[in-house]
C-alpha cells in the first residue's frame, strides 16, 4: 500500500495543567476521508490546528510526505498553506476576505498560486461558482450578502480552486441549519470523490462522518481512545465513550 | 488442482461478544467457537433461531463487527489469504470494495444522491468506468422492476420494497467473489423474489460464494446448497 500523505507521532500539547492532546498518533493516506469525532473540548480542534501547522506540538512530530513540517519553516509551511493544503474553517468569515468580492475570494487564492492571466483566473472563479451550486450572476456580490450555507459553499470553492492534496475541515457544517447541511455534506462528498482529497474532518457531528469518512478516529480529553473503519466504530463501538456517543446519536 | 471448487471464505473459531458498557459492563456472548466453509459457486444459508446470532455472523464476515477471537479467511480471486479478524482498517476496507459485497436488510439512504448512483457506487469503486457503471445499473433496476423514473430520484420517499430493490441492486451489480445476503427478499412480493432467486443463481454460476438468511423457505430451498445451523448460547452468568 501507499505511504501516508500526513502522519502525527505521539503529539502531545498541554495548556497549562490542561492536556489538549496526550500522544496523538495517526495516518492520513491519500484519498481518504479521516473523520475526527468527540465532543468539545476533546481535542479535536487543537489536533487540526497542530497538524496543519499552526501551532507547535510540546512532544511528537508531523510528517507532510515524510518531511517533519516543524523543520520546513514558516515561509514554506505558508506555501504549503496556499497552495498543497486547503483549511475550511467552522466560520466561513475565518476563511473568506468579506470586503471582497465572491469571484474575487475564488480568484485570489489562484493568483497567490501564481495564476496571471485575468479572464482565466475570472472563468476560473465562475466555473467554482457553479460547481459549488453558487449562481454565477452573484460572483462580484460581496460575501456578506450571502446565507450562511453559501459562505461556506464559498469557502469550500476559494479553498478546492487549486486542487489541493489535502484539505483540513473544521466543523464545516457547524453552525448551519440542518436543511442546507445535508445540502452541503453531499456537495462535499462529491467533490472529494472527484478530485481524490484526502481530507482530516473534525466533527461531532457522528452522521456527517458516517456520509463522509472511510476511517474514523474517536477523541476524549485529548487522547483517541478508539480508531478504525467508520462502519465498525459507529456498529460496534469497543470504548465506553465510544458506546456513548454513538447511543446518544437521534435516529432520524 | 482437482475438480472440486476452492474455497473462498473459511471461518474458524469465530468468538463475538458484545460488552454493553452503559449497562455497567453486560456482556452477551453471541458466537462461540463458529466454524464454516464456502466453495465458490456455493450457496450456504444459516439456519437457526431468532436471536441466535445469525446477522451477528454475517456483519463479522463483512467486517461491520469485529471478531472478538478466531479467524475469518478470504480467498480473493488471485488467490492471495486474508484473515479479516486480523486485518486493519484499510485491509478490511480493500476486501469489502473488492471481494466481499455485503446486502443490509436495509438501504442507508444518503439525502440528495439518486438511486441510480447508489447502485452504480460500488461498481465505480470496483474499477468500472463511470458511464458503463450507470448503463449497468439501469439495466439492473428495470430487471428488479424499478422503472427508470426512479433512477433519478433519491430513494429516501421509495417503499421498503423498492429501496430493498435498490440495495440489491447495488449489492449484485459489482459481482462481488463473496457475497453476504442479510434477507434478501423480505419485503419482496413473489415476482421480484423470483428476478433475486435468477440473480444468485447467476452469481453462484459466476463461482460466487454466497452466504445468507433466508427466512422464506421458498427462495432458501431455490438457492442453498445446504443449512448452517447457528444455536443460540446460553446466558452469561
Amino acid at each position: 500500500m501507499s505511504a501516508p500523505l500526513l502522519s502525527a507521532e505521539g503529539l502531545t500539547l498541554r495548556f497549562g495543567r490542561v492536556p489538549a492532546l496526550l500522544g496523538v498518533s495517526l495516518d492520513l493516506f491519500p484519498g481518504e476521508v479521516l473523520a475526527i469525532v468527540g465532543e468539545s473540548g476533546s481535542g479535536k480542534t487543537t489536533l487540526l490546528r497542530v497538524l496543519s501547522g499552526q501551532a507547535a506540538p510540546q512532544e511528537g512530530r508531523v510528517l507532510y510526505r515524510g518531511q517533519d513540517i516543524a523543520a520546513m519553516g514558516e515561509a514554506a509551511l505558508r506555501r504549503l498553506l496556499r497552495s498543497e493544503w486547503g483549511y475550511v474553517h467552522q466560520n466561513p468569515r475565518d476563511g473568506l476576505r468579506m470586503s471582497v468580492s465572491a469571484g474575487g475570494n475564488v480568484g485570489e487564492r489562484l493568483m497567490a498560486a501564481g495564476v496571471r492571466h485575468y479572464g482565466r483566473i475570472r472563468a476560473a472563479a465562475r466555473e467554482w461558482l457553479a460547481r459549488v451550486e453558487i449562481d454565477p450572476a452573484r460572483m462580484d456580490d460581496l460575501p456578506g450578502t450571502f446565507s450562511g450555507g453559501m459562505q461556506q459553499r464559498l469557502q469550500i470553492a476559494r479553498t478546492l480552486v487549486t486542487h489541493p492534496a489535502l484539505v483540513f475541515m473544521d466543523e464545516p457544517t457547524g453552525g448551519l441549519d440542518v436543511s442546507v447541511q445535508a445540502r452541503l455534506l453531499d456537495l462535499i462528498r462529491g467533490l472529494v470523490a472527484d478530485l481524490g482529497l484526502s481530507v482530516l474532518l473534525v466533527t461531532h457531528d457522528i452522521a456527517a462522518a458516517r456520509l463522509l469518512a472511510g476511517r474514523i478516529l474517536v477523541m476524549r480529553r485529548g487522547e483517541v481512545v478508539e480508531q478504525g473503519l467508520t462502519e465498525r466504530v459507529l456498529e460496534d463501538p469497543q470504548h465506553p465513550y465510544t458506546q456513548l456517543l454513538v447511543s446518544s446519536v437521534l435516529a432520524a | 488442482m482437482t475438480g472440486a471448487a476452492e474455497w473462498r471464505l473459511r471461518v474458524e473459531a469465530l468468538d463475538k461478544t458484545f460488552t454493553l458498557h452503559l449497562q455497567g459492563g453486560l456482556r452477551i456472548p453471541v458466537l462461540r467457537g463458529e466454524s464454516l466453509v464456502v466453495h465458490a459457486g456455493e450457496c450456504v444459508a444459516l439456519s437457526g433461531p431468532s436471536g441466535a446470532g445469525k446477522s451477528t455472523l454475517l456483519r463479522c464476515l463483512a467486517g461491520t463487527y469485529g471478531a472478538g477471537g478466531g479467524r475469518i479467511l478470504v480467498r480473493d480471486p488471485a488467490g492471495a489469504v486474508t484473515d479479516l479478524a486480523a486485518a486493519d482498517a484499510r485491509t478490511v476496507a480493500a476486501l469489502r470494495r473488492n471481494v466481499i459485497g455485503y446486502v443490509s436488510q436495509f438501504l442507508r439512504v444518503i439525502p440528495r444522491v439518486p438511486a441510480l448512483d447508489i447502485v452504480a457506487e460500488p461498481m465505480i469503486a470496483r474499477g468500472m468506468p463511470k458511464e458503463a457503471a450507470r448503463e449497468a445499473a439501469a439495466v439492473l433496476m428495470r430487471r428488479l422492476n424499478l422503472p427508470d423514473r426512479l433512477h433519478r430520484l433519491p430513494p429516501a420517499t421509495f417503499s421498503g420494497g423498492e429501496q430493498q430493490r435498490v440495495n440489491l441492486a447495488r449489492g449484485f451489480g459489482a459481482g462481488h467473489p463473496i457475497l453476504l445476503l442479510d434477507e434478501p427478499t423480505a419485503s419482496l412480493d413473489a415476482g421480484n423474489r423470483a428476478v433475486v432467486i435468477g440473480l444468485i443463481a447467476e452469481a453462484k454460476a459466476r463461482g460466487a460464494a454466497i452466504v445468507g438468511i433466508f427466512h422464506d423457505a421458498e427462495v432458501r430451498d431455490a438457492v442453498a446448497d445446504r443449512h448452517h445451523p447457528i444455536r443460540p448460547l446460553p446466558d452469561a452468568a
